[in-house]
């Protein structure tokens, strides 16, 4: 082909499969239970294995003693992971591990280890950044301005203190793999978001070829962020497949280590100052946070959030933010990292300040998306006006301590989020047979947010067929190359790399057909089932005629590829939303009822409405558990997790929920920009939404997230420090 | 999970004949909703378990001339369901149907509501019943959130027990067998606060099995209250059992019993003193649940509890009465 193909998407108007709804493709075998998970899968002469963790939250290991443990019957191996002079910086490190015959052989046997350590001391708490002493560290100042000159002449000048704790990811799949190592290859069934990669990673820690690890994956039980690597499990599980002469090894985390070591989001804390005008005009922000990621720090959520464009930021500010490092388990990337916290701190600041000046914080936003990116201003003030009409916002919002006489108080609450997306690196194969079957190849993985279902609608449009027609295999490292689902990174990635093999493919069909057409090649399309000359539709051959074409020993195989440089506009980054809680708060118990959830949301150009609402519902479900259940209790004195379960770990049920009302953003103006991920920007807003209702409710702020009795009843009875 | 003999005795004769004179020989079975996870955890750990669901003696709720007879295998799910007992033992009714598990609904029983061991999260991580470290209490110090807010310790659990706050408000019984004979005592002796860490929180003996309990009839009205963050799979924070006797349009006398709050189920009888003689309304029912904190020692995490148990007192009261708030 002399031309660079047209792989641009079809107008609005002329797509017959993108933007329809179909239901996901894999919906039926996920409810009927018939979808097997990598935790499902039992190779015949499967082993178990378990491991033996660290209870102490920092030890050195002394000696490891697994005399006993590889002397009972039914054991085929013991693998020590932290040998004696090993240094362990939180609870539920891996010390060692067993396989057996059966899971509760392996439980015994762990429990025959004799591991000896040095206890040292340790920290396990940052909510107070005073006691974290030399923990505690300075990561990054920022002075913009005069900010205390600013404060002074401020008209308004609101402060505030603000928490939300360190989560887990909980993921219902517990993290491991189903893995075998025999001779000089491996097989591995993983609960990974990288199908492609995980073999590179793997082979480096074994010292095998990545080409002789064969991955497949067909269905994840969350991942949320934390399951990018083999981990420490891969090769562990490996290892004990190879000591037990080749056999099978099913290795997942319980879900008290899957609780302590598997991921989780940081925390941030912060004290807030904003200062502005009558008006609500923000003229001055100071911030004072810190954070926990873990032993390593980590977490530094962008402040102020969203209203922060270098080119016309507030005019004043001091940021200060203070790495805390902690003998907890290590932070993952938690579904839009630093921007749940970020939003939390910013909007319940935002809201503080509102209030203070006597202002309805609907007004005081949009007044102050002035420091928003220009690029996103127009966006976002339509989008909180759909938000507050939606929300019945101008009725039902009532200034602070207006919200009912009864002990039942009615609040509501804003939140707003940014988030990038854009297309990760994909490949795409498609095959048109002879016969007229189509096969579209990928080395992604479905999150469980529709990846299947979207790219056989993005194959099915560019070919002009029904979506039964396409065959499509995922899952596997023997695919064209995909990439980590991260990032909201793979709608972009995998619709453009299928849409350009799709583009491909259809050319060489074309030179094939356009001879029996009369036609030349560049004035065919396909539609309907049918190849045709555009504007004479008469002149036609169904799909499977045109397929003949191709000659009984051929096929047409073509690939596409999703890249970085710039495909045509088929894919973009850059989305906004605007969330609304409306709560109730039972002032004599501190519990908060959500009464409706209200949530805006773009995304460019929406291949499968059904599916982004579904992504759309699903961010609010686990976000809202966030904003009124979900904390890490750790206990100081011992360093152990207490709520290493899901009894005292709470999650919210579907009775906890209340109504959710989502709106896609589907505008032209946001269509024309292309594909743009969904699967982290709604989770971002419904802690700052949520607790902003809260303190709407009850009139006072509830500073910590969750918004749980102890911490309502604790701000309405002033028992906050 | 250390292997242990398995029984399946088809007699009340023969299961207490296969128990033992102390504690980690032999654990008695029925829903096996709590005793499975302990044996998991390794917090238990006994030689025998004894499977009592085969018993049929043991099952059953009959109305008798004295009142109600539970058998100590009844469900928690039959419980919430049965006519007798929402006929004239709504706070019992209550607390059955306020457990927010099918599953443990379906399985668990009254007999292990009963007995089954703290929640307690320094008890379960193995620290011990009372959480002792370094002769200071883990709980005092740490994480004490859903702790006791009375007893003034040793102990600082609270009782899990769903049941025990209604049957005391309701002044039953449970008979308790061994081999030896049997004995029936007030529920609200079974509840002890453990003064140390190898006293059981409940009085059942290791070889005796509790078989049935015992609820006298009374024309009381009666109600349970729990304040429970999430709708399901989750424990309330605090409740409020009450049973009043009516003299005419006048409380004659009222008992009034917390739960979630103390290592027993919390007695508040002054509470229930100072209602006797005064109708219910919002204001003494407001005022009655007031009473019965007073005394109350919140630890650094947990005074919100006290205006939970307050709250359940009031919504409690104003429930058995049936008045609307």
């Amino acid at each position: 082909m002399a031309n660079t193909p047209d792989y641009s998407w079809p107008p609005m108007e002329a797509r017959k499969v993108i933007g329809q709804s179909p239901k996901r493709l894999d919906g039926p075998a996920k409810a009927s239970g018939r979808a097997r998970y990598s935790s499902d899968q039992n190779p015949k002469d499967l082993l178990f294995a378990v491991y033996l963790t660290c209870p102490h939250a920092h030890a050195r290991v002394t000696s490891v003693d697994t005399g006993a443990a590889e002397k009972i019957q039914g054991v085929t191996a013991v693998h020590v992971v932290s040998p004696a002079g090993t240094e362990i910086q939180w609870q539920g490190t891996e010390v060692a591990a067993v396989a057996a015959v059966t899971e509760e052989i392996a439980r015994d046997a762990v429990r025959a280890i004799r591991v000896v350590y040095e206890v040292l001391p340790h920290l396990v708490k940052e909510e107070d950044v005073v006691q974290a002493g030399a923990r505690a560290k300075a990561a990054g100042e920022v002075l913009k301005g005069d900010p205390d000159a600013a404060f002074q002449q401020a008209a308004v000048v609101s402060e505030g203190h603000y928490g939300i704790p360190v989560i887990t990811h909980c993921c219902l799949e517990t993290h491991g793999q189903t893995i075998q190592w025999q001779g000089d290859n491996v097989w591995v069934w993983p609960s990974t978001q990288d199908v492609t990669h995980y073999a590179g990673q793997l082979g480096q820690n074994l010292k095998v070829p990545a080409a002789n690890i064969k991955v497949k994956m067909d269905y994840i039980g969350g991942g949320f962020g934390s399951k990018f690597s083999p981990d420490g499990w891969g090769e562990t599980g490996a290892r004990l497949s190879q000591k037990s002469g080749g056999r099978p090894v099913k290795l997942f985390l319980d879900r008290e280590t899957e609780q302590r070591i598997a991921g989780n989001r940081p925390s941030a804390f912060a004290d807030i100052k904003i200062g502005g005008g009558k008006d609500g005009t923000i003229t001055a922000w100071e911030s004072h946070s810190w954070a926990t990621g873990g032993f390593t720090g980590g977490g530094s959520p962008p402040l102020p959030y969203i209203l922060d464009d270098s080119n016309h930021p507030i005019p004043n500010k001091r940021l200060v933010h203070t790495a805390v490092s902690t003998n907890t388990g290590p932070f993952r990337a938690w579904r839009a990292p630093n921007n749940q916290q970020a939003a939390y701190l910013t909007c319940s600041a935002i809201e503080d300040f509102a209030a203070k000046a006597g202002l309805d914080p609907l007004e005081v936003f949009k007044l102050n998306l002035q420091y928003a990116p220009k690029v996103r201003q127009e966006l976002y003030q339509y989008q909180f006006d759909k938000a507050a009409e939606l929300s019945d916002w101008k009725n039902c919002w009532k200034p602070r301590g207006q919200n009912g006489a009864g002990p039942v108080k009615r609040g509501l609450g804003l939140g707003f989020s940014a988030w990038g997306g854009g297309g990760h690196t994909s490949q795409c194969k498609v095959t048109l047979h002879a016969d007229g079957s189509v096969q579209v190849d990928i080395g992604t993985q479905d999150l469980g947010t529709g990846t299947r279902t979207v790219i056989t609608q993005v194959a099915a449009e560019t070919l002009g067929l029904p979506m039964a027609a396409i065959k499509l295999a995922i899952g596997s490292n023997d695919l064209p190359p995909d990439s980590a689902s991260g990032g909201s990174t793979t709608v972009g990635g995998v619709s453009a790399s299928t849409r350009k093999a799709a583009v491909n493919a259809l050319a060489k069909l074309f030179d094939a057909v356009a001879p029996a057409l009369g036609a030349s090649a560049d004035q065919l399309e396909a539609a309907d089932g049918q190849i045709r000359v555009k504007g004479s539709p008469s002149k036609s051959l169904t799909w499977a005629a045109a397929c003949k074409k191709i000659g009984a020993a051929g096929v047409i195989s073509e690939t596409g590829a999703n890249d970085q440089r710039n495909p045509q506009g088929l894919i973009s980054s850059g989305t906004g939303g605007v969330q609304v809680a409306d709560v109730s708060v039972d002032a004599e118990t501190g519990i908060v009822k959500i009464n409706r959830y209200v949530a805006v949301q773009d995304c460019g150009l929406i291949i499968n409405p059904r599916l982004a609402e579904s992504q759309v519902y699903g961010a609010i479900i686990m976000g809202i558990s966030t904003a009124l259940f979900e904390r890490r209790f750790m206990d100081a004195a011992t360093g152990a997790m207490l709520n290493a379960d899901m009894e005292f770990y709470k999650l919210a049920g579907i009775g906890d929920i209340g109504d959710i009302v989502v709106h896609m953003d589907i505008r032209p103006e946001n269509d024309k920009r292309g594909v743009i991920g969904l699967g982290e920007p709604p989770a971002i807003a419904i802690c700052a939404a949520v607790g902003n209702a809260v303190a709407n409710a009850i009139g006072v702020r509830v500073p910590h997230i969750p918004m749980t009795p102890d911490h309502v009843l604790d701000a309405l009875e002033g028992r906050n420090a | 999970m250390q292997a242990f003999e398995y029984s399946n005795p088809a007699s009340l004769k023969e299961a207490t004949g296969l128990l033992a004179a102390s504690w980690g020989e032999a654990d008695v079975l029925a829903g096996g909703t709590d005793l499975l996870s302990l044996m998991k955890e390794s917090l238990q750990t006994p030689k025998r378990v004894v499977n009592i669901k085969s018993i049929h003696e043991l099952g059953g709720i009959s109305r008798t001339a004295a009142g109600l007879r539970i058998g100590a295998t009844v469900t928690m799910d039959e419980l919430a369901r049965s006519a007798e007992v929402r006929g004239g033992y709504q706070a019992l009714a209550d607390a059955a149907a306020g457990i927010p598990s099918p599953q443990i609904r379906h399985m668990g029983t009254v007999g292990g509501d009963l007995c089954q061991r703290p929640r307690c999260w320094y008890y379960r991580q193995g620290f011990g019943l009372l959480a002792m470290k370094d002769g200071k209490s883990l709980v005092v110090g740490g994480e004490n959130l859903y702790h006791a807010i009375f007893g003034g310790g040793p102990a600082y659990f609270v009782s899990a027990s769903s049941l025990g706050p209604a049957l005391i408000a309701l002044e039953a019984k449970v008979k308790l067998v061994s081999a030896k004979g049997s004995r029936e005592i007030p529920v609200k002796d079974f509840f002890v606060a453990p003064r140390d860490e190898n006293t059981r929180e409940i009085a059942l003996r290791p070889d005796e099995i509790l078989t049935e309990i015992l609820v006298p009839a009374a024309a009381t009205h009666s109600a349970t209250y729990e304040v429970r963050q999430k709708e399901a799979l989750d424990w309330p924070l605090a409740a409020a059992s009450v049973a009043i006797h009516m003299k005419g349009p006048v409380v004659g006398s009222a008992r009034i019993v917390l739960g979630h709050v103390a290592p027993t189920p919390w007695d508040a009888t002054a509470a229930g003193v100072w209602l006797a003689g005064k109708t219910i309304t919002v204001e003494t029912a407001e005022a009655a649940g007031k009473a019965a904190v007073e005394g109350a020692q919140p630890l650094s995490h947990n005074a919100y509890k006290v205006t939970l148990a307050k709250t359940a007192v009031k919504r409690a009261l104003l429930a058995a009465a049936k008045v609307r708030a």
